[in-house]
């Protein structure tokens, strides 16, 4: 498996790019991200940034809406690879 | 447990910090069935057809959480708030913890299309030792997208009965009965069993005990022992857990593109969202301005209200106290608090309430508002609002004091600050959109168009203004966007009438203190004089005829008051929009004040009600000095 090990703010990803969460703020946010299925070391997708940086992530056929303040607060990585299957 | 053990534990309670332990205590003799999932998972049907048509629906108290009971042969059965989880993070989590505490059954409800989220709650639910069954819902759309789900191997992974079921169609109804007799205690990680079972001597149960170790201070509080700072751990556990069962269990085949996928793209983005947003903003004018605020309510308002209500009541009081007296005019005067608050209450604002609560669970259980919300938020960021308060915000078109009282969704003071003074100062409420709305319409595109901006300007300032003068951060959006759905009638009803019920019980005796306090200020020449001192303002500073005076003190009372007292006045284009300015800007309804100083505070509410008047007056000077 080939990933960038850059890591990024999750603000700067472009629709359509694959991620893997490397940390997200800490307290009851990451506990709500982790009932939502986005904790650390999981690969999602951007499967939109909107215009002033709100970002909808897509985690099979679950889509999260993250705020672009909260998304200058979680790290990602970059994946090169795509695939996200369930089996 | 040995006699020492019992001992140990009994003292341990008398040192407990007792809450008023809730209804649901008092309730459960006879055994409950608590129905708990994630937000629109179906929940609502299958208590339906538990409980039948027999229910009670109440707030939970010191919420404005709805918790809904009925029977099952021997049971009572609960429906409890959508949550993700089991904490105390909002009131609905609150409210869903206590009853889920208290429950002997649970039947958790979950999304077939989304059992990687769903299962998250499923797991918890057994982590807390409760006895459970599962029903998978959607299996329609299941089939439909293709996904191949083993169920039996998942019943056999959580260790719980799992039954497929379409609940719209009641497919797997018949097997209820079976799934309540069979709910049992699921399958725990060894480890958490250990340690949760070790807690039980202090806390009694073991759910009560895993929500402690979890860091739930309220329940640490009631226990009186420190919270736990194992959350972290446990919740990625559990999540690993789940991602795992997914893992094994489920087979996702299918690359078809679904129209509500698409649907729900173009929702967001704004290129197509903006068009759907104004469509549905048109669709809802077309139901909450047209029909019911001119059809239906010039029949409830004028037929029922001013034709036979008034003439009805007005004599009858008559009877027992002279018409010329001081308490005749307070209750059945110009502003008496029989004639014309119930001709207010009833007759005019609550059919607009109940349109408007029902185009807002439309777009609730479709799944549009969330969308809705992710689409706005960047643009409220700026404002210090998230994408939520665009819930508030859109409902104060209809009313703002019930959209005063819908502000309490939002997260922090600081969000709810913000919010209201938007609402009090330049959302117009449809009382007054439909006056304004006419006016403007007589006047051309030019007013029309200096009163849209000029609104739209003070809204934008007052939010950035707040925004950098008040202390804090806004809590930023964190949103599952639930799929789009067509809405179920039923439950649509069901939410609008609990709603509409709410805020009648909410605001209404605020709207007969705010007429009280108006047909006082008439008798007592109060408003004679507050009429005269505007004189002044009105003629000099906004260059209006002096009756308009006479309109901004109806104003007070009633925001369309206000703006039908222009009608009268011969007035130009531009004095129009002068008028129409200072009339939306200036004071909210008395119902509106009333309930803004009880969610806000006395001197917040006083401060937002002084800076009305203030913002009213000099904007409505300013463009008058522009434009005439």
């Amino acid at each position: 498996m080939q990933k960038d090990k850059e890591l990024h703010h999750l603000n700067t990803v472009k629709s359509g790019q694959w991620i893997r969460i490397v940390s997200v703020p800490q307290g009851v946010l990451k506990a709500q991200f982790v009932r939502l299925g986005i904790h650390e070391g999981e690969k999602v997708k951007c499967l939109d940034r909107l215009p002033g940086g709100t970002i909808v992530l897509q985690k099979h056929r679950q889509h999260i809406a993250v705020g672009s303040q909260l998304a200058k607060q979680i790290i990602i990585s970059l994946c090169i690879d795509k695939g996200m299957h369930h089996d | 447990m040995t006699d020492s053990g019992e001992e140990n534990r009994k003292k341990h309670v008398e040192k407990h910090i007792h809450f008023d332990s809730s209804f649901i205590e008092k309730e459960n003799r006879k055994g409950s069935i608590v129905l708990a999932g994630n937000p629109n998972v179906g929940k609502s049907l299958i208590f339906n057809e538990l409980s039948g048509m027999n229910v009670e629906v109440s707030n939970y108290p010191g919420t404005t959480v709805e918790v809904i009971k009925g029977n099952y042969r021997v049971y009572n059965v609960y429906d409890t708030p959508g949550i993700y989880g089991v904490s105390s993070f909002n009131d609905e989590e609150r409210v869903a913890r206590d009853v889920i505490l208290n429950a002997d059954i649970i039947i958790n409800v979950v999304d077939g299309v989304h059992l990687e989220r769903d299962l998250f709650l499923t797991q918890q639910l057994i982590d807390m030792g409760k006895r459970l069954v599962v029903l998978v819902n959607f299996m329609d759309e299941v089939k439909r997208h293709q996904i191949e789900i083993d169920l039996q191997r998942l019943s056999k992974f959580l260790g719980v009965p799992v039954i497929p079921i379409i609940a719209i169609e009641k497919i797997g109804f018949d097997r209820l009965d079976e799934a309540i007799a069979e709910a049992c205690e699921g399958t725990q990680r060894e480890e958490t069993h250990t340690i949760l079972h070790s807690m039980l001597k202090m806390v009694g149960t073991q759910a009560e005990a895993l929500l402690i170790m979890e860091g739930d201070e309220y329940i640490s509080q009631k226990h009186a022992v420190e919270p736990g700072n194992h959350r972290d751990e446990i919740y990625i556990e559990r999540r690993n857990r789940v991602n795992y069962i997914i893992s094994q269990i489920i087979k996702d085949v299918s690359t078809k593109k679904r129209f509500t996928d698409l649907l729900s793209r173009w929702t967001i983005r704004p290129i197509t969202g903006i068009p759907i947003f104004i469509f549905t903003l048109y669709l809802s004018y077309l139901f909450v301005g047209k029909f019911v605020a001119q059809d239906v309510v010039s029949f409830t308002e004028v037929q029922i209200g001013h034709n036979h209500w008034e003439p009805w009541i007005r004599s009858l009081i008559t009877e027992y106290i002279p018409a010329a007296s001081w308490w005749n005019n307070i209750l059945v005067g110009d502003f008496g608090i029989i004639t014309m608050t119930t001709t207010y209450l009833l007759f005019l604002l609550l059919p607009l309430v109940i349109a408007f609560y029902a185009s807002l669970s439309l777009m609730e259980d479709s799944g549009y508002l969330p969308r809705l919300a992710t689409m706005v938020d960047s643009t409220l960021n700026k404002i210090g609002l998230n994408g939520r308060a665009i819930i508030p915000l859109i409902l104060g078109f209809g009313c703002v004091t019930s959209a005063t009282i819908t502000t309490r969704l939002l997260s922090s003071e600081r969000e709810k600050t913000i919010a209201t003074a938007l609402l009090q100062f330049a959302i117009p409420c449809s009382a007054q959109i439909a006056v304004i709305a006419a006016l403007l319409a007589g006047a051309g595109f030019l007013p029309m168009l200096v009163y849209t901006i000029t609104i739209l300007s003070v809204l934008i300032a007052i939010g950035t203004i707040l925004n950098k003068t008040l202390k804090g951060e806004s809590t930023p959006l964190l949103l599952d966007l639930p799929p789009m759905r067509l809405p179920r009638i039923n439950n649509v009803m069901r939410k609008t009438m609990f709603r509409s019920y709410n805020f009648m019980k909410e605001a209404s005796g605020w709207f007969f203190v705010g007429a009280l306090a108006v047909g006082l200020a008439q008798s007592t020449g109060v408003l004679e004089f507050l009429t005269r001192g505007l004189k002044p303002l009105t003629t000099g500073w906004l260059q209006l005829p002096a009756e308009a005076a006479t309109a901004f003190v109806m104003g007070v009372v009633r925001r369309d008051f206000g703006a039908a007292g222009l009608y009268h006045l011969s007035l130009s284009p531009m004095q129009i929009t002068v008028a129409l300015v200072t009339i939306t800007l200036f004071v909210p309804c008395i119902a509106s004040l009333m309930v803004m100083m009880k969610e806000r505070g006395l001197k917040e509410g006083f401060i937002i009600w002084i800076g009305t008047w203030i913002v009213a007056f000099a904007i409505g000077g300013i463009v008058s000095h522009i434009v005439l």
